[in-house]
């Protein structure tokens, strides 16, 4: 695949959408879209991607585009795979060429959704999910998800005199989805554009469930200046804390190597979230950025 | 040719699907409504019924998995009971709202707590505001001619609409009646392929699901009243047409010897023929007592009802669900409907068979005794549980 071929210049996340200024989910979206082409049905889980870009009458979507609720995304794409199947069979409509593709925040897909999308790949249908990963509830107010990194404050994880914030360490979902013996896992960051673009192609082509899950940062939920989304997603990719990489038919590969890592200190520094860690606090995240860095290279060898 | 066979309900149900040419079915099973979903899932394993079953991991899964491929533009079906439906309550408005036609048998059950796995009508009575055409059968020969309208009614470009067909959990869903099975080609004849106006297609792209400001949202829910009112008029066209080819005619009310009679008794679901029973020896002793039942549930059907009632004194009603702090629902609406009425009969309102207690004639027989008494007395108490033991 030459890299030209990759991302085409047609937009199908049309402007004019309601997402903060320097909104890096917004930015996913519009690369992934993309990438995506015009043959694909969307399925958007409730959550800011779908509250911006789809106000009654207006809608930012050029393709087939349905929203239901917050938790199901996985099933309602469950049953368009297999509509179209059947009337693919049945030659009602030859749909056999059409990708579905779900698309959630981190909420919807690491917890409310997490079931159905588990059952969804368990059960093998032909979909790519795409979890826009802002590490929190943005659309209702910068609550805290099992996708929120330790120590980060939220407003339902505040950090005070008696709480760090955030106290559990973010889920690993992309090991989880690994775990379903998908053919195609990977994470990624609109910061690295190139590697998106590959990686969503790759999942489009994959015949069978595919995961990819996209570090989006959110300047509103992470207290960060407007204008250095991209640096911070790069940022949180050097130091470790967002390694990016793939699971392709169980083979682990890590698409960018930041080594030697960056300390975690210049990533946490430079959002309002972090604010209140005392050193003892980023240490002990540096120690575990350390050692899940080192599994993931065990990973990687084998 | 349609033939007469001895045929469990549930099974004939299932047949029903199949004679619909479904394309999708997603359904999780659920007592009592297991034998509907497990048949289906033969038919499909055995290459009877060329559809595709996705057995998903909740209810709340089957309804998401639903709207998917009904919006794909698919025929689509699933079948629940009980917990299930509670389960999938927050996809079921979804499915109404977006105008998806699915048609969903409901095995009807009661709810925890306490477990019960036996039949009632507390499930339906949480469904009840969720815009979907409501259908309560009595037997097995309605359950399967009206899961076949079920998919017209759902699938005309006038009403779009999800169609409930609820059957009683085992009191009917594993009851072995005699059923006239249709054929296949008469049932082509009566059911068009499912054409969706607008679905989910890449040649056409559409944008279904998006949010609605305060601006758009009392005109979206004033569509959707009026959508679902409206679609009554085709539910009678299609009973009609239906009864034109098959011979078997239905109607949103049914009456049972009440054109005389001052005194009535009100059931919805299969008690009613329990009660007939108890009407014929009533009768018998010169008691003028007739039965109505609804059979469409939603949308109500205020007209017919009313014209049911309008020579009666007193109406005796059986709610096989108890709305906790307020009574019987379906007595409840029952008095909301004969409101207007200048001349209102008294309605007396009684709870029983609830989680699968069974009702006999004898049993119907001490209902109608005791309203009659609470009629003659005045009383002013709502409702009473029938047969409780002390
Ligand atoms: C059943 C249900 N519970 C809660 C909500 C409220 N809700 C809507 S969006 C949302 C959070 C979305 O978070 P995420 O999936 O991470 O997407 P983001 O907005 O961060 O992009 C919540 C809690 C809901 N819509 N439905
Ligand atoms: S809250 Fe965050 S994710 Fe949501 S639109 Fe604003 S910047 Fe984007
Ligand atoms: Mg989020």
């Amino acid at each position: 695949m030459s890299k030209q071929t990759v991302v085409e210049t047609k937009e199908r996340f049309a402007p004019g959408h309601r997402a903060c200024i320097g909104c890096a989910e917004a930015l996913a979206v519009r690369m992934v879209c993309k990438v995506l082409g015009d043959n694909v049905i969307i399925v958007n889980a409730t959550g800011c991607m779908e509250i911006v870009s789809s106000q009654m009458p207006f809608t930012s979507w050029t393709v087939p585009w349905i929203h239901t609720l917050f938790e199901n995304n996985s099933a309602v794409a469950s049953g368009i795979e297999a509509g179209l199947k059947a009337l693919t069979r049945k030659g009602v409509r030859d749909m056999s060429s059409t990708k579905v593709v779900a698309m959630g925040g981190d909420g919807s897909t690491l917890d409310i959704g997490l079931q159905a999308l588990s059952g969804a790949m368990e059960r093998g249908h032909n979909f790519l999910y795409i979890c826009f990963d802002n590490e929190a509830y943005m659309n209702t107010g910068i609550q805290r998800s099992s996708s929120t990194p330790y120590g980060a404050t939220t407003t339902t994880s505040p950090a005070g005199k008696a709480s760090i914030g955030q106290f559990s360490w973010k889920k690993n979902l992309p090991a989880i989805a690994a775990a379903h013996n998908i053919p195609y896992v990977a994470t990624a960051c609109p910061s690295y554009h190139r590697d998106l673009a590959m990686k969503v192609k790759k999942g489009m082509e994959v015949k069978g469930p595919a995961y990819i899950q996209i570090l989006s940062p959110c300047p509103t939920g992470w207290r960060c200046p407007t204008d250095n989304a991209v640096e911070v997603g790069r940022s949180a990719v050097q130091c470790g804390m967002y390694p990016i990489y793939e699971v392709e038919n169980g083979k682990y590969k890590i698409n960018v190597s930041p080594e030697p890592l960056k300390p975690v200190v210049e990533y946490l520094k430079g959002q309002g979230r972090f604010r209140h860690l005392a050193d003892t606090d980023i240490n002990k995240i540096q120690d575990k950025v350390n050692q899940d860095w080192a599994h993931l290279k065990e990973l990687a060898k084998i | 040719m349609a033939k007469r066979t001895g045929i469990e309900v549930s099974i004939a149900v299932s047949e029903a699907v199949k004679l619909a040419n479904t394309d999708v079915i997603a359904a999780y099973p659920i007592t009592p409504q297991t034998h509907i979903v497990e048949h289906l899932a033969e038919l499909v394993a055995q290459g009877e019924l060329n559809a595709e079953y996705i057995p998903v991991e909740s209810e709340h899964s089957a309804m998401s998995a639903c709207l998917g491929s009904s919006a794909a533009g698919a025929r689509t079906f699933t079948a629940t009971a009980g917990q299930g439906l509670e389960l999938m309550h927050e996809v079921v408005y979804v499915a109404s709202s977006m105008r998806l036609p699915i048609v969903m048998a409901v095995a009807n059950r009661a709810l925890s707590g306490p477990l019960s796995v036996w039949g009632d009508h507390s499930d339906v009575m949480s469904v009840r505001d969720t815009g979907w055409i409501q259908i309560f059968v009595e037997n097995g020969q309605e359950a399967v001619d009206n899961t076949i309208c079920a998919f017209r009614m759902a699938e005309d470009s006038r009403v779009l609409l999800p169609v409930m067909v609820h059957l009683d959990g085992f009191h009917l869903s594993h009851m072995v009646e005699p059923i006239m099975m249709p054929d296949q080609k008469e049932v082509d004849e009566f059911l068009p392929p499912f054409n969706y106006p607008l679905p989910l297609d890449p040649s056409k792209p559409v944008t279904m699901g998006a949010f609605a400001p305060p601006i758009v949202f009392t005109e979206a829910k004033w569509a959707q009243e009026m959508n679902l009112e409206q679609s009554k008029d085709v539910i009678l066209e299609v009973w009609k047409k239906f009864g034109d080819k098959f011979g078997r005619y239905y109607n949103p009310v049914e009456c049972y010897r009440c054109d005389d009679c001052e005194t009535l008794i009100m059931t919805m679901g299969s008690f009613s023929e329990t009660a007939m029973m108890a009407i014929d020896k009533l009768r018998e002793e010169g008691k003028k007592i007739g039965l109505f039942r609804i059979r469409l549930w939603r949308p109500f059907p205020f007209e017919e009802v009313r014209e049911t009632v309008k020579n009666a004194k007193a109406i005796i009603v059986l709610d096989r669900a108890i709305s906790l702090g307020m009574g019987g629902p379906v007595a409840s609406e029952l008095r909301n409907a004969l409101y207007p009425l200048e001349k209102r009969p008294k309605i007396m309102g009684f709870v029983g068979g609830l989680g699968g207690r069974d009702i006999t004639p004898t049993d119907f027989e001490k209902i109608i005794k005791r309203g009659l008494e609470i009629a003659a007395a005045g009383s002013n108490r709502e409702f009473e549980i029938y047969g409780v033991r002390e």
